[in-house]
């Protein structure tokens, strides 16, 4: 009997208005996602194979032609070099800042921080400058007698300027695994007679692979779409899939056949999340 | 060192000394302040006192991960300044454990092991043992994750021990743990110190753990040793009114040495109180801190003798322990606690008017600091 008085307060209202209440709260975001991301993606799918007629002939060619497939496997190729560079630079930075807490592991922290909070164009176009006929590092080459290289509109450029805007989401997302292992185990590995590199390697290098794998897989899917940056510091021959997105519907107004492309690249990252979600879980992508 | 006299027993040779250590982060405040100690082989001490008395950081000096700022640890005549917290053979146990997450409980326990060249044949061997001595055979392929609090003390336990540390420091190994098993872990580690006669150091704000545990406590204060001493004689005769109120329950007066009458002390507002002289920390005059435990008083009878130091005590509350019970209340306005122990007699009540009092040997004179 006292279960149904409390029941009946007022206080606790039945579970179904509760939820009512959740609903009405979720339907705003979810409109705007319906509206503005769910609709235009089903209408890129449903162009994909109904423009101009019905038929799947836009991803034959797609995986046939050797042009196409080029922009695919330099895509893929571009990817992974942006991703393990940035892994390379990250993971000593992302170290440095989870292990020292000090003057040195703030400014760090912040220099990726400003750099992360930087639009991506801006820095973009700041690798336009440096790297430019009158910018630093020409002048550079300048003082020393030399005929500077070629180094604006290079597959090295683009690489380069990906590079520098996917920095701090890798080390964000090896930060947020590495400031969570206890410090004390690298002094417990000292303890039990390990040295520095040793400690290293078998005790914080393995409890960090997470934050590797979420960094990892964050830069490269973001990575496999990118535009602006190759567009504006690479070279056309080194075409990302993006870009012949563009060029299809700017240029040839061939809607079908960019749809096309656009659910390859989407199916090819769905296909990484769900590998990703299969063997990490989603939730922790972002630690 | 001088302290190392004080526990009263015969002269055994120093395993590791302590000379004037000194710790600063700051360069103005020292954290451990010029700490002086001597460690037989063998021994097991406790290093108490409340947080930011600087226990810690000698245990972590001690382990190598702190720098000194002054002074010289020597481990078996050796300085071990000169190496490394790899190089030293010393076993630590952490609060939180630090257990590998990533490896067994047994991989956990062959990690020094490995990290020291052991033969193979040898390391799964001694890990398997090591894993016996803290009673976890049965857990040997479990991730740390998946064992308990109290197991996974007992993983760190065995791995701090399996490749015979020369030293065994325990870092409040037991403050995540509750009461129960607390005791129970307490008990085990006695035990495993009786089994294989390891000189440990233990680190602890516990008094409990220090009085049950120890050979010797050692009393840490603002940065320095206020004694060192086994656990009853810190309880008994504290070297100050810090180490008197950090550790039991306590009465402290105030008391004025008569000169001119050698056994007697004057308590203001309460009056003259006979002192033992024995304890020869009675300065001939000036004015002392006369301690007496709340076990000590106990409620007078007319079979007691005029012997006993006697006055009033008005009961304002009671705390009833169960097995003891703690009155507290006031005599002529001073603040005063007595513990009965067992059943407490009738006349033991709130509001109640008692004469109670306690024999001179039981009260300890300290000196004024």
């Amino acid at each position: 009997m006292t279960a149904t008085t409390i029941t009946d307060t007022p206080r606790h209202r039945p579970l179904e208005s509760r939820s009512a209440a959740a609903w009405l709260l979720l339907t705003p975001g979810s409109l705007f996602l319906i509206l503005l991301f769910v609709v235009p993606i089903g209408y890129v799918l449903l162009l994909s194979f109904t423009e101009p007629k019905v038929s799947l002939d836009h991803f034959r060619r797609i995986f046939t032609t050797p042009l196409y497939t080029s922009v695919m496997i330099n895509t893929f190729r571009t990817s992974l070099i942006v991703t393990l560079s940035c892994l390379l630079l990250g993971y000593p930075l992302a170290y440095v800042i989870a292990r020292r807490n000090d003057a040195v592991s703030l400014i760090f922290l912040t220099l990726v921080g400003l750099s992360f909070w930087t639009g991506f164009l801006v820095r973009t176009y700041a690798w336009l400058v440096i790297l430019g006929n009158r910018g630093p590092v020409a002048a550079t080459f300048g003082v020393l007698g030399l005929e500077p290289p070629q180094l604006l509109f290079t597959s090295f450029s683009s690489t380069l300027g990906m590079v520098n805007i996917l920095l701090p989401y890798m080390v964000f997302a090896l930060l947020s695994v590495m400031k969570k292992i206890d410090p004390n185990h690298m002094r417990a590995a000292a303890s039990l007679g390990a040295p520095p590199t040793a400690a290293f390697r078998t005790v914080f290098l393995p409890q960090s692979l997470p934050g590797v794998v979420n960094g990892s897989v964050l830069v490269f899917t973001v990575c496999l779409g990118f535009y602006v940056t190759p567009i504006l510091l690479g070279t056309p021959r080194d075409m990302m899939i993006s870009q012949l997105i563009n060029q299809q519907i700017e240029e040839l107004l061939a809607w079908g056949f960019a749809a096309a492309l656009a659910v390859v690249l989407l199916a090819v990252t769905s296909f990484l999340m769900i590998l990703y979600n299969r063997f990490v879980g989603l939730d922790r992508l972002w630690g | 060192m001088s302290f190392d006299a004080s526990a009263g027993r015969a002269p055994t040779p120093v395993y590791l000394r302590l000379t004037d250590v000194v710790k600063t982060y700051d360069g103005r405040t020292n954290a451990v302040d010029g700490v002086s100690l001597d460690i037989r082989r063998g021994e097991f001490i406790t290093f108490l006192g409340p947080s930011g008395s600087g226990k810690t950081t000698t245990l972590m000096m001690i382990a190598g991960f702190e720098a000194l700022n002054g002074g010289s640890i020597e481990l078996d005549g050796k300085d071990l300044a000169r190496s490394r917290p790899y190089e030293r053979n010393i076993g630590v146990v952490f609060q939180n454990y630090a257990l590998f997450p990533h490896m067994t409980a047994l991989r956990n326990i062959e990690f020094p092991l490995r990290m020291r060249h052991f033969p193979k044949s040898d390391i799964k061997k001694r890990a398997e043992q090591a894993l016996a001595l803290v009673g976890l055979s049965r857990f040997a392929d479990r991730h740390p994750r998946e064992l308990s609090g109290g197991q996974q003390q007992r993983v760190a336990l065995a791995r701090g021990l399996v490749f015979d540390p020369d030293l065994l420091l325990l870092d409040e190994p037991l403050g995540a743990l509750d009461k129960n098993l607390r005791e129970q872990m307490q008990v085990e580690i006695k035990r495993i110190h009786r089994e294989i006669g390891i000189t440990t150091i233990y680190v602890t704000h516990d008094q409990t753990e220090a009085m049950t545990m120890s050979d010797r406590v050692a009393v840490f204060s603002g940065g320095k040793l206020a004694q060192v001493a086994p656990p009853l004689e810190v309880y008994n005769r504290p070297a100050n009114r810090f180490v008197g109120e950090f550790i039991g329950d306590s009465n402290f007066f105030e008391a004025d040495v008569d000169p001119k009458r050698p056994g007697w002390v004057d308590i203001p507002a309460i009056g003259p109180v006979r002192v033992a002289e024995d304890h020869g920390r009675l300065p001939s005059q000036g004015t002392i801190d006369l301690l007496v435990r709340p076990e000590r008083i106990k409620i007078l009878t007319a079979n007691d003798g005029d012997h006993m130091n006697a006055l009033d005590m008005t009961i304002d509350a009671l705390v009833h322990y169960g097995d003891s019970v703690l009155a507290i209340g006031t005599s002529r306005g001073r603040p005063l606690r007595m513990r009965v122990a067992g059943t407490p007699p009738a006349e033991l009540k709130e509001g109640a008017r008692l004469r109670v009092g306690w024999a001179p040997q039981d009260a300890h004179a300290v000196a004024r600091s």
